[in-house]
């Protein structure tokens, strides 16, 4: 399946994008991070929630043909 | 009165809606980028009480965001800057300004005496701080934060909503995440994301719908995009800060930014050795465990039974689910016993692991 993946914050800044579609087989949501995180190793430092189709899901979610979110806390004030 | 005329004009405010925000008592923690549009606007609306609290002093480089300040408002104390400020725009209001840090010692007095409190702050410590006090003060948080050119949105405990930890259970690993004065920001962000902040808290006061409870409001202002994220909440994470209540003000301001604590599975324990096994239930919880190296503490008992503790050993503590564990190990890591673990999987897996043993 396609999959539409925005990046937020600073990993937009590790992935060199703001977004991008990659195209993946069926699996969890962990496996597409583990997909990313093949691709930009960085990634596997930063703390990051993901929402799937606007909503926040755990990582362990089955994973849906739909908009993905990878989105990190921000603590400026 | 005609200073609030354009409010009571609307239908959907009106003289009682304004009676409303002339009642309220609304808690700015951090006078900056965010609190500087958040306290105009909520002191122009009218709020009746509104404290400020920030321990910063003003600098030249916070001019470019911090529209409260002027340069003659260099070298004063933020949260008595601001009230300055604030006194000539709307005289009519009570504003307290507390000129020091909200900590784990002030922040559940302070939060009693306000119905709403809005984080402005710039750090996790302080933001994990808010949560924890708002649970368990059982108040409502505006929440705002910004990275560079984004920012954040959302109200946390409000009409059984989720808290902030049930957005982000634990603060990142410290050094992960930059600050304003490492990466910059755009000065017209924290505008519109305090703004947003304080249209949130009147919405709450007016009773309005659509409060950004449950709901996380994304921006980005050099694409102009915005996009709204669902958060579920998490009950554990709730009843976790509820549990803690009774160390809550025992903890010092940084621990709210600790590593995590250690867990191990029961395997993990045993392949480690020389351990001390510590069941923190209270007596009488089932089911019932029982070999040599372990001992029973109850959880709210164990700071007067250190003595019991064998510091040469791994310390391995366990309840029923976890959650007690965890908080023990940090008692026990605040008294220097360090090699001390939360027990993945509580007392049953203990038992599971023993059957095994048998057969």
């Amino acid at each position: 399946m396609n999959l539409k993946i925005r990046y937020f914050g600073l990993l937009a800044e590790i992935t060199n994008c703001s977004e991008e579609t990659v195209s993946l087989s069926k699996g969890s949501v962990s496996d597409l991070l583990e997909f990313l995180f093949e691709k930009y190793p960085e990634l596997k430092e930063k703390d990051f929630q993901v929402a799937q189709d606007l909503e926040i899901v755990s990582k362990d979610s089955l994973l849906l043909e739909s908009e993905i979110a990878l989105l990190p806390p921000f603590s400026g004030g | 009165m005609s200073r609030y005329s354009r409010h009571i004009v609307l239908d959907e405010i009106g003289q009682a809606g304004q009676d409303k925000i002339s009642q309220a008592k609304v808690l700015m923690v951090g006078a900056g980028g965010l609190g500087c549009p958040a306290l105009q606007y909520l002191t122009a609306a009218g709020i009746g009480t509104i404290g400020i609290i920030d321990f910063d002093i003003v600098e030249e480089s916070n001019l470019q965001r911090q529209i409260l300040f002027g340069t003659s408002s260099i070298g004063i104390n933020k949260a008595i800057a601001a009230k300055n400020r604030l006194k000539d725009l709307n005289p009519t209001i009570n504003s307290i300004a507390y000129p020091e840090k909200l900590t784990p010692k002030n922040a559940l007095e302070l939060f009693e005496d306000y119905d709403i409190i809005v984080d402005g702050t710039d750090n996790f410590s302080a933001r994990y701080l808010i949560n924890d006090a708002s649970i368990l003060t059982n108040k409502p948080v505006v929440y705002g934060a910004i990275y560079k050119f984004e920012g954040q949105v959302s109200v946390f405990n409000y009409q059984n909503g989720p808290s902030y930890r049930c957005l982000f259970a634990t603060p990142p690993k410290e050094g992960s995440v930059p600050n304003c004065s490492e990466i910059g920001v755009l000065g017209v962000l924290p505008g519109i994301i305090g703004t947003m902040q304080a249209n949130e808290v009147l919405k709450m006061i007016l009773g309005f719908d659509n409060v950004l409870t449950g709901k996380l409001f994304c921006f980005n202002a050099m694409t102009s995009e915005t996009i709204t994220l669902k958060i579920t909440k998490s009950i554990s994470e709730i009843e976790k800060v509820m549990s803690l209540k009774e160390l809550f003000s025992n903890q010092n301001f940084a621990s709210f930014c600790e590593s995590p604590v250690a867990e191990i599975s029961i395997e993990e324990a045993f392949k480690l050795g020389n351990n001390q096994f510590i069941d923190v239930r209270e007596l009488g919880e089932e089911p019932l465990v029982k070999f040599s190296n372990c001992i029973q503490i109850p959880l709210g008992k164990l700071e007067h039974e250190l003595d019991q503790i064998d510091s040469e050993k791994n310390i391995i503590l366990f309840c029923q689910t976890g959650i007690r564990s965890k908080t023990a190990v940090e008692i026990l890591q605040k008294h220097n016993q360090h090699n001390c673990y939360s027990l993945i999987g509580g007392a049953e897996t203990i038992l599971a692991h023993q059957k095994l043993e048998l057969k």
